[in-house]
């Protein structure tokens, strides 16, 4: 009973050390239930921020946030509106790093998966937008 | 009982290492990399056929 109990413990440790392997070497797990929906949440606020991006109002921000770049080139009427959409993406996206680093058994990730999503962003954001680089904001 | 202490100091310190293995494990940036631009042709549309999809059900 004793063998059976250290078996199993030694087992479960096995299995979790191949599930990290397997995690390091293979594609991250995005596809839950969570991480889908915010994607949707995200998919759909893209068609009111892609214009704030191309007009340079709001830019893609180093930590993997976006952020009002430009207020002045916003009617003073639609800033309340822009900024509301800026929390709300931002929120978005700050739970999505969450459930990435959690879905893959990892919190301690998150960090690490926001620097990561933060590059892409920017890496393949379109001619006309505003990234932030190290030196400050610049047009792709 | 010198044996007794050094062989469970033994034990710790094997305990200690294999739990080390198991928790640091290298962030997989390669992988990450790969999610993250998965998850960005969805959310801009990049891919081919994916702006067809209709966006229904506005949040925000």
């Amino acid at each position: 009973m004793k063998i059976h109990a250290m078996l199993r413990a030694a087992l479960a440790a096995l299995f979790l050390a191949f599930a990290g392997v397997a995690a390091a070497q293979g594609n991250l797990e995005i596809n839950t239930p969570a991480i889908t929906a915010l994607q949707q949440s995200m998919q759909q606020r893209h068609a009111q921020l892609a214009p704030l991006y191309a007009s340079g109002a709001v830019g893609l921000a180093r930590d993997g946030t976006v952020a009002l770049r430009d207020a002045s080139s916003v009617p003073l009427a639609q800033r309340g509106q822009i900024n509301g959409l800026i929390a709300a993406e931002n929120a978005d996206r700050a739970a999505l790093y969450r459930e990435i680093a959690r879905a893959n058994g990892h919190p301690e990730w998150e960090a690490d998966v926001r620097a990561t999503f933060a590059q892409r962003w920017i890496d393949r954001a379109q001619p006309g937008w505003w990234v932030q680089g190290g030196g400050g904001w610049v047009k792709k | 009982m010198r044996h007794t202490l050094r062989l469970s100091l033994l034990a710790a310190m094997l305990a200690v290492s294999t739990a080390c293995v198991t928790i640091n494990i290298y962030f997989p940036a390669a992988a990450a990399e790969k999610a993250a631009d998965r998850i960005i042709d969805e959310v801009w549309q990049l891919r081919e056929g994916a702006a067809a999809q209709p966006a229904n059900g506005e949040r925000q």
